[in-house]
């Protein structure tokens, strides 16, 4: 391996990027927006999970101390009112599931509607009944509190959202952009120069995950001067899990552009590989619950081993040896998608 | 003269395509060799497998007399017919990439003189015109100090001043001794430029010698060349040998004396008439019956 051919295919493609400048602000502006988007959203005043129509009421947004409905039921977290003039037109909302129950405001019997294929429906309804009992006649339930500090949603969410703009960076950056230049014919003219496959790989793995550390740097810099996150463990162990997953998502990514010159084949697998790991990977919802099939896929991808260190160390205060399995995961990934890319590559169309 | 390269028996086959049928070329150090042909004739395929970019079905390409071996690309320059080149980088930024993959280089600032692109060094690569990207190719071609040059189709597309330039640079190329492989579908071009020439047509060689003894072989001397209503539907009084070719009659007379004598006796309009020397097309006209760009 000649370690000057490699640098120079490594410089030539971070210019690239970083005088891209359209992707270049896209890549750092795209996390933040989703970051900042859901630190509003789930910040806790905001937001609400269940809404609620209650008629007959004037206005839209409602005033919740002045509704004649049971008080239980109006204390309730995670629950949005809102008004309609009518009847129908409640019903009308309530038929496409733009709210979840609807009740009539200073009914003696209580009435109510919901749609039997609605869950949320479903659950209100069992909120509500239980809002209807005396509170000397409801059922004598121990609550039991989480000891230890709390870990904020958008603590569990960020590492997922950084993860996410990792793997689809790593993907499409490097999937797609080799896709492209062996169809354009670039590839072809570096194969008339000495330049060997593996030199090519090595630098377009190094740059991608070059950049990706770069990206993750400025990312977290400024979502932590905007948010306040918590990171219980090392910020030295977390950098090496993101740096190990990068590896093996961009491997991942030099895997599928190993060979064919179609731009919009490629986009398709990528597509294909990039969403079903974004939801099995617990990037935004838990799979806990899932059918056991299901988690076995999700432990195929690169990117459930990274969030599920990153997570460990930066929720749970992790060390190094508590990551162990999910770095040696992420590295046999690597070597197996490197090796696999390196044979099938191919320069030509 | 020694055999720099050796072609022997080359066919490559794609799927039930035979794009080159048993080709087999001795090219000698030091000369400017031209495959000329129409397009799709092959001479890309057969250029990219002597450059061993693809691989043949069967044959054998030898290089100072051994199979190529891993240094050969170190000591080839390739401008490939079509290319793009990697994005977001400068004319001088293009080079400074391609200099540091080969371990002997030109210097580059006199490549960049050379190839007249000192003025845009500083421009992007996609953002220079066609005559001054296929510079660029050439230079990039040039930047290893190669022995052996591949240039296929260096002038397509281009106007008439910039393919002047480009092969205004070649030449000076060529004065250094260096040998070249170029592939053209213009005949000016493989006149001006090579040494010698092979024409290819389906696939296969069907002459090569130098264009002068190529157009001494295959053509009797001057065309004359006149409109076809010029006759006045009398084509078929005239008795010499001729062609109709896009409106045009075209004879190729033994003595264009007798020719000429022989048209007024016909009482043919002499308007418009055009005497050609002969050139690489006629040759290609001669022994294909079609014309190169047709």
């Amino acid at each position: 391996m000649n370690f000057k051919r490699l640098c120079a295919i490594f410089i030539a493609r971070n210019r690239e990027f970083f005088r891209d400048r359209a992707a270049f602000g896209w890549n750092f502006l795209f996390p933040f927006l989703i970051i900042g988007g859901f630190g509003v959203i789930f910040s806790g005043k905001g937001y609400t999970e269940y809404k609620i129509g209650v008629f007959p009421y004037p206005l839209e947004i409602v005033s919740v101390q002045n509704l004649k409905i049971p008080e239980q039921f109006q204390k309730n977290s995670y629950v949005e009112f809102i008004g309609f003039k009518t009847l129908e037109d409640g019903l009308e909302k309530l038929k496409h599931h733009k709210i979840d129950f609807l009740m009539k405001i200073g009914s003696p019997s209580h009435q109510y509607w919901l749609s039997d294929s609605s869950p949320k429906g479903y659950i209100i309804e069992k909120v509500f009944m239980a809002s209807l009992q005396p509170v000397d006649r409801q059922p004598i339930a121990e609550k039991k509190e989480i000891q230890g500090k709390e870990i904020e949603y958008i603590d569990w969410l960020f590492p997922g959202i950084l993860a996410m703009n990792m793997m689809f960076s790593a993907l499409w950056g490097v999937g797609y952009i080799v896709v492209r230049y062996r169809k354009n014919g670039v590839l072809k003219r570096l194969r008339a120069t000495p330049l060997t496959a593996f030199e090519y790989l090595g630098a377009q793995l190094l740059s991608r995950i070059f950049l990706l550390m770069f990206s993750l740097v400025v990312v977290w810099v400024g979502c932590d001067l905007l948010f306040s996150f918590h990171v219980e463990g090392s910020y030295f162990n977390l950098f090496l899990v993101f740096f190990v997953g990068g590896l093996s998502l961009s491997s991942l990514g030099l895997l599928v552009a190993s060979r064919g010159t179609s731009e919009e084949f490629t986009g398709g697998i990528l597509n294909f590989i990039t969403w079903p790991m974004m939801f099995l990977s617990e990037v935004w919802f838990s799979i806990e619950g899932s059918p056991q099939w299901i988690k076995m896929i999700a432990q195929v991808f690169p990117l459930t081993h990274m969030l599920t260190g990153v997570r460990k160390i930066m929720n749970d205060g992790a060390g190094l040896p508590d990551v162990g399995l999910e770095l040696s995961i992420m590295l046999l990934i690597t070597l197996i998608c490197l090796g696999l890319g390196a044979r099938l590559f191919s320069w030509n169309k | 003269m020694s055999e720099l390269l050796e072609v022997k028996n080359i066919v490559k086959k794609f799927k039930d395509v035979i794009a080159v049928a048993d080709v087999s070329l001795l090219i000698p150090t030091g000369i400017c060799f031209g495959l000329l042909g129409p397009n799709g004739a092959g001479k890309t395929t057969l250029i990219e497998v002597i450059e061993d970019i693809i691989s043949p079905t069967s044959g054998e390409v030898l290089y100072k007399g051994k199979p190529r071996a891993s240094s050969f690309r170190e000591e080839v320059g390739i401008q490939f017919q079509q290319t793009a080149l990697l994005s977001f980088l400068t004319v001088r930024e293009t080079l400074a990439t391609f200099q540091n993959l080969y371990q002997k280089t030109d210097d580059l600032e006199d490549l960049m003189y050379a190839c007249h692109l000192k003025e845009i060094q500083n421009q992007y690569n996609d953002k220079i015109s066609s005559g001054q990207k296929q510079r660029l190719l050439l230079s990039l071609a040039l930047i290893n100090k190669p022995e052996l040059i591949f240039l296929d189709e260096p002038s397509t597309g281009l106007d008439p001043q910039a393919r002047r330039n480009l092969w205004d640079i070649i030449e000076k190329v060529k004065e250094q001794g260096k040998t070249m492989i170029l592939t053209t579908h213009y005949m000016e071009e493989a006149e001006y430029l090579c040494d010698e020439v092979a024409i290819m047509d389906h696939g296969k060689i069907i002459a090569q010698e130098t264009p002068d003894q190529l157009i001494a072989e295959h053509c009797k001397g001057e065309t004359v060349s006149l409109p076809k209503e010029n006759f006045k539907n009398r084509v078929d009084r005239v008795f010499m040998d001729h062609r109709e070719i896009q409106g045009r009659i075209e004879i190729e007379p033994d003595n264009i004396n007798a020719c000429i004598k022989e048209l007024l006796s016909q009482g043919v309009e002499l308007t418009d008439m055009i005497v050609k020397s002969p050139n690489l097309e006629n040759v290609f006209l001669n022994l294909t019956g079609r014309q190169l760009r047709s």
